[in-house]
């Protein structure tokens, strides 16, 4: 009855009933990835473009397709807002979709997004029609902004893509939620499932992560954890949790 | 004459198309997108873009990622 089926996620045209978006790097092969996603309930998954040599793709297209599960390519390695445009329109002519996890990174060691291109990418591709989901830092301002260039969705991170770091603002995510009018989905930084279950009760409407599952000792059974994770904080969330007190409050009645 | 594919330089018969080039390197279509010149070539239009001496073809696909 609590298993979410009635409480599906629309981002754009695209409706969803798992919350979790799982990016498919990091996995050790494709049998390992394979379970993992099995695993996770996932509907939507995400995959980067890059240059084809003679052998063809990695079979990771095959994989996904097979598995029914969507496509959320991603401009992952650009550094620029044509660079991220020009990736953006090539993944929707090889993949037939007009979904696009936009992220434009300002360098290599942090990995974090560029707010002024992401932005102007953002109106370019919106008004190019795309279904914009942007990657973004946890900037309650930006990801208003974003909103306002016709994203379909906003993607503040929770901490560097990698660190496994959690969510290291949990009040910016507050803030983010607390005005959207686009779903928020909390992207990068997960480590473990308190993470992600989380992200949920601060009130996003979903999760998208990869590292802590590909990466983890067993993928397959993190990606359960995930799961589990998910529809937790979201059922949490719309339960309403009880306010914090300083003293105790007994819950057996007085002698 | 020469392109530069992927960045590497490959010769290529006067006249090629995009189509010829996929065709030459044993590349798959499906699945696979291909900016000349840094514009997209939309996958209809395959058949009939000529690639010039010179020009830069950029050939796409999708891999594990993000």
């Amino acid at each position: 009855m609590f298993d979410g089926a009635d409480d599906q996620l629309a981002i754009g045209d695209y409706k969803l009933t798992s919350r979790l978006i799982i990016g498919t790097g990091g996995a050790a092969n494709l049998s390992v990835l394979e379970r993992a996603l099995v695993a996770s309930g996932t509907e939507l998954t995400t995959v980067a473009m890059r240059r084809a040599d003679a052998e063809g793709g990695s079979g990771v297209l095959e994989l996904v397709r097979r598995l029914g599960i969507r496509l959320l390519p991603n401009t992952a390695g650009c550094r620029s807002a044509a660079e991220a445009v020009l990736t953006a329109q090539l993944a929707r002519e090889a993949l037939e979709t007009d979904l696009i996890k936009l992220e434009v990174h300002a360098d290599d060691r942090t990995l974090l997004p560029d707010p002024v291109e992401t932005l102007d990418a953002a109106e370019q591709l919106a008004s190019d029609g795309f279904t914009v989901l942007a990657y973004t830092n946890d900037d309650p301002v930006l990801a208003l902004r974003l909103e306002e260039a016709g994203c379909a969705a906003v993607m503040p991170l929770g901490a560097p893509i990698g660190t496994g770091l959690g969510i290291r603002n949990p009040h910016n995510i507050e803030l983010i939620v607390s005005r959207a009018g686009v779903p928020i989905v909390l992207d990068a930084g997960i480590g473990t499932a308190s993470d992600a279950a989380l992200a949920m009760e601060l009130g996003c409407d979903a999760v998208l992560l990869s590292t802590a599952v590909t990466r983890a000792q067993d993928p397959e059974r993190m990606a359960y954890a995930m799961r589990s994770a998910v529809l937790a904080g979201r059922l949490a969330r719309a339960a309403g949790r009880v306010p914090q007190r300083f003293w105790a409050q007994a819950s057996s009645p007085p002698r | 004459m020469e392109v530069q594919i992927n960045g590497d330089w490959r010769a290529f018969p006067d006249g090629t198309t995009v189509a010829g080039v996929l065709e030459a390197l044993g590349t798959a279509p499906r699945g696979v997108a291909v900016a000349l010149n840094g514009e997209v070539v939309r996958r209809g239009d395959w058949a009939e873009a000529v690639v010039a001496a010179g020009a830069r073809l950029e050939i796409l696909t999708a891999v594990q990622g993000g």
